[in-house]
């Protein structure tokens, strides 16, 4: 957040209570913020003129998150119910006690429905309205788009129309790849992205930053643009080490020289 | 045990030259021909194969007429080895995951790839008319060997596959000149942004079938109208959900003689590019022109408004997928009532327990049924129940297959199937929560699944689910006598439940196991089994590495992979030498594979 101010302030205060036609102009600048995702709701409009931190897309949140918000995967269902951990392995143990099955618990491939359905039918209880509104309604159809991470066995999907903003999707990769990443990224996890040397440090880490692949086949990193631009953007998604991401990050820094 | 003819033994026969025995007549020409000419009317695979052990003659015969070849396991047998032994194959068949594999319980590297094959095949059988493809990946690279090796190739079917994109189906379209059949079904394609129905040749093609429903890019329109147009043999069409609802219609009336169909999203389509969408074709007319039509799917999207438009084809209809159909019980009934002569009938478990009892009255023909879930959690209120399994197992006499998904259940709901569908051969049930005991009594489905076994007495694949105690296993082992595959989810209390199984199915060939108390006791009760078994999946169960490691030892011929599976945040709570989520074994006539990835260790 402390990021979020400064950068802020640089602009001249534009700030939350800035008019619509501020608001606009910052949403299709091209800067090295996170402009947000154009929500409406209360709690992003600090952010939604305000720039963040680079890291806060780069910062895969690694610790074990017992969770608020859905699932964040493709193997659920978003479902409304409470807390849930992944486990594997206490099921043999429950079988001790028929009369209280772990139910919140959730676990990996149960029940045996595939990937492809199981993502097919997510899409559709979101369109549970009427055929006028399902008309009406923008472009609903997903945007799965692979997700590979350096060093990582497998590969995964996430569909970005599900995400509102960088955020969210940081948040939803930092829990699917948590078990391969390693890392902190400094103490307070912020980078500051004007900061050049700060971001060259980053870059030569080997922490992870994520990266895309545009429409036109070029890799970019991933919060240069607002978050609808990218979700139309966006094919696929790379998580690769910081120091291999070093050759795009110069554009970046570019783009936001330009701008100051 | 009662086999008199050890499958190794016989894989293993064809290994090195075969001197003839000393004694034994001079190979006679003119019978090796009789013979050769016989045998290329067997085609069923089980029976070549038997015919292949009576003698060397014979196995040499055999192994020259056996144009199918069938690899139940890509890892079993080489490449180099099922070449050399069958020098004439013209179409192949390769499986190569397990099913479990599907549900993410597998890394996505561990294998089963296309490329030995196709290698071997480029080289061993120019003439290859046919491939099919089951849990396998493949890249781009190998479909264009493929395309490239094999002018005569005509049928390509790739089912769960992946590792591929356009650029390789762009390949196969242009390449292959007597192409009939493309056929992908729950495969996974890459967008590699490539025009692959632009890449089709000019001019008419032999096309027969195209299917491509599960590819998840947007395709030219234009060009598949352009080729539907050219290919008058096309008989089986099946679109992805990229394409509309108009866009049908302008296929529909160009290929009315279609026998089956997949419909693609069955809706508008979301760039409102045709001002006119409001002014509605005569949908209805373009179905009751497709007079031959037998097989419906895809509805990926349905807009139930459209749905009175397929009417005109029900009648006619054998097979009606409506699994991605997110339909109420009123709308479905209405489709339904229509369709007397359905035998296969896959749903989304929206059309309710009232749906089931729609299709209990209208379809009395019924063979195959699979009600899938709209919601795969465990947590909530289904949809269907104990009421939609009792209705259908009143209503559809003839039932041979069920797959059926939800939440509560109960014996007595079972035990009625059991007694009104004596032909059921597949019997799959999935009580979505896991341990739960019959939803009335409260008692164990102990007694559900032990009257399928009991009273099905065709029975050759059988799911079990819901709260189990070693008794179920009992009776499986007691009278499951023909079950092929058993699938075991968080069922069973000891060892026992494992050992009634290995113990007393003799025809057991694919037995998969997760989460469930089975340890090496088990394990080492079924050794005698491996060898005639095609593979044993057992993952989060109570085996030890040591118990692997002794099997593995004892059993030269059995490979057995230990698989780690990482997933975010699994704590791994076992002792020290466990360090594995999954056992996976198969019987194989070939050294340790090399091609598998670091988190899999194979003893």
């Amino acid at each position: 957040m402390e990021v979020s101010r400064k950068m802020v302030n640089l602009l001249g205060g534009g700030g939350g209570g800035g008019g619509v036609g501020d608001l606009n102009l910052k949403e299709t600048e091209l800067c090295l913020g996170l402009p947000g995702g154009g929500s409406s709701e209360v709690a992003e409009t600090l952010r939604a003129t305000g720039k963040r931190g680079f890291s806060e897309t780069v910062d895969l949140k690694l610790n074990l998150q017992t969770e608020e918000s859905a699932p964040l995967d493709l193997k659920e269902v978003p479902v409304k119910n409470g807390p849930k951990e992944k486990n594997l392995l206490s099921a043999a143990d429950s079988a001790k006690d028929p009369a209280k099955p772990p139910a919140k618990a959730q676990v990996v491939g149960w029940p045996p429905v595939r990937s492809y359905r199981k993502n097919m039918m997510a899409q559709k209880s979101s369109k549970d309205e009427s055929p006028i509104d399902q008309k009406l309604s923008t472009a609903s159809a997903a945007a799965f788009v692979k997700v590979s991470m350096d060093g990582a066995p497998y590969l995964r999907k996430v569909d970005l129309k599900m995400y509102n903003s960088y955020d969210q999707l940081s948040d939803a990769l930092g829990k699917m790849f948590s078990s391969f990443t390693m890392g902190n990224y400094g103490a307070q996890g912020m980078i500051d992205f004007m900061n050049e040397s700060k971001l060259m440090d980053l870059l030569n880490s080997s922490e992870y930053v994520p990266t895309y692949e545009d429409k036109d086949g070029d890799w970019m990193l991933v919060g240069d643009v607002p978050w609808e631009m990218f979700v139309e953007s966006c094919k696929r998604l790379r998580i690769m080490k910081g120091s291999e991401a070093i050759g795009l990050a110069p554009r970046a820094m570019e783009k936001c020289k330009s701008r100051s | 045990m009662g086999d008199n003819h050890h499958p190794l033994a016989e894989m293993a026969e064809e290994d090195g030259d075969h001197q003839p025995l000393r004694g034994s007549d001079p190979p006679d020409q003119v019978l090796d021909t009789v013979l050769e000419t016989v045998l290329q009317f067997l085609t069923c695979r089980q029976d070549r194969n038997s015919a292949s052990l009576v003698c060397q003659s014979w196995h040499r015969a055999e192994a020259l007429t056996r144009s199918e070849l069938f690899i139940g396991n890509c890892y079993a047998v080489s490449p180099a080895r099922a070449t050399a032994r069958f020098p004439r194959v013209e179409s192949i068949y390769i499986k190569g995951r397990p099913r479990f594999a599907d549900f993410n319980l597998m890394p996505r590297n561990w294998g089963a790839h296309f490329r030995p094959w196709v290698s071997a095949m480029s080289r061993a059988y120019p003439w290859l008319e046919k491939v099919y493809l089951k849990r396998m990946s493949l890249t781009n690279d190998d479909l264009a060997l493929l395309a490239d090796s094999f002018r005569q190739f005509k049928e390509l079917e790739l089912v769960f596959c992946e590792g591929f994109g356009t650029k390789g189906l762009s390949e196969i379209a242009s390449k292959c000149r007597q192409l009939r059949v493309l056929d992908l079904s729950d495969t996974e394609v890459i967008d590699d942004a490539m025009d692959w129905i632009s890449s089709f040749p000019e001019g008419e093609t032999p096309l027969e079938s195209l299917t491509f429903d599960c590819v998840e890019c947007e395709i030219n329109f234009e060009a598949l109208e352009g080729l539907v147009a050219r290919s008058p043999s096309l008989k089986k069409l099946r679109l992805n959900r990229y394409v509309s609802i108009r866009q049908l219609y302008q296929l529909l009336i160009k290929a009315p003689q279609l026998t089956h169909l997949g419909t693609g999203s069955f809706s508008q389509s979301e760039n409102i590019q045709h001002l006119d969408d409001n002014q509605d074709l005569d949908y209805h007319s373009a179905f009751a022109a497709c007079k031959s039509l037998v097989c419906l799917s895809g509805f990926k999207e349905v807009m139930p408004e459209y749905l009175p438009s397929i009417y005109p084809v029900c009648a006619n209809l054998t097979s009606l997928n409506f699994s991605y159909t997110n339909i109420n019980p009123q709308q479905f009934r209405s489709v339904i009532v229509h369709c007397h002569k359905l035998q296969n009938l896959w749903l989304l478990d929206t059309v309710c327990d009232e749906g089931l009892q729609a299709v209990a009255a209208s379809c009395k023909d019924l063979r195959e049924l699979r009600v899938f879930p709209v919601h795969p959690d465990e947590d909530i209120e289904g949809p269907v129940s104990e009421v939609g399994l009792q209705a259908i197992s009143e209503g559809c006499r003839k039932l041979q297959s069920i797959l059926y998904f939800c939440q509560r259940m109960t014996n007595e709901a079972v035990i009625a199937m059991s007694r009104n569908c004596p032909d059921l051969v597949v019997f799959r049930l999935c009580i979505m929560g896991r341990h739960q005991p019959d939803h009335v009594t409260r008692k164990p489905m102990d007694e559900g699944f032990g009257a399928i076994v009991k009273n099905c007495r065709k029975l050759t694949r059988l799911a079990v689910s819901g709260l189990l105690t070693d008794k179920a296993f009992s009776y499986i082992g007691q009278y499951g006598k023909l079950v092929r595959t058993l699938s075991v989810a968080f069922a069973g209390d000891s060892d026992m439940g494992l050992r009634y199984v290995l113990e007393g199915c003799p025809r057991l060939q694919k037995l998969e196991i997760r989460d469930s108390p089975f340890g090496d006791e088990a394990l080492w009760a079924g050794a005698h089994r491996y060898y005639n078994m095609r593979f044993l999946w057992m993952s989060s169960c109570r085996v030890s590495r040591l118990g692997c490691q002794e099997i593995a030892r004892s059993m030269p011929h059995l490979v057995v992979e230990l698989l780690r599976y990482e997933e975010e945040d699994a704590p791994f709570v076992e002792e020290d030498n466990n360090n594995f989520s999954v056992l996976y074994m198969y019987r194989s006539l070939e050294q340790t594979r090399n091609d598998a990835p670091e988190s899999v260790t194979i003893l």
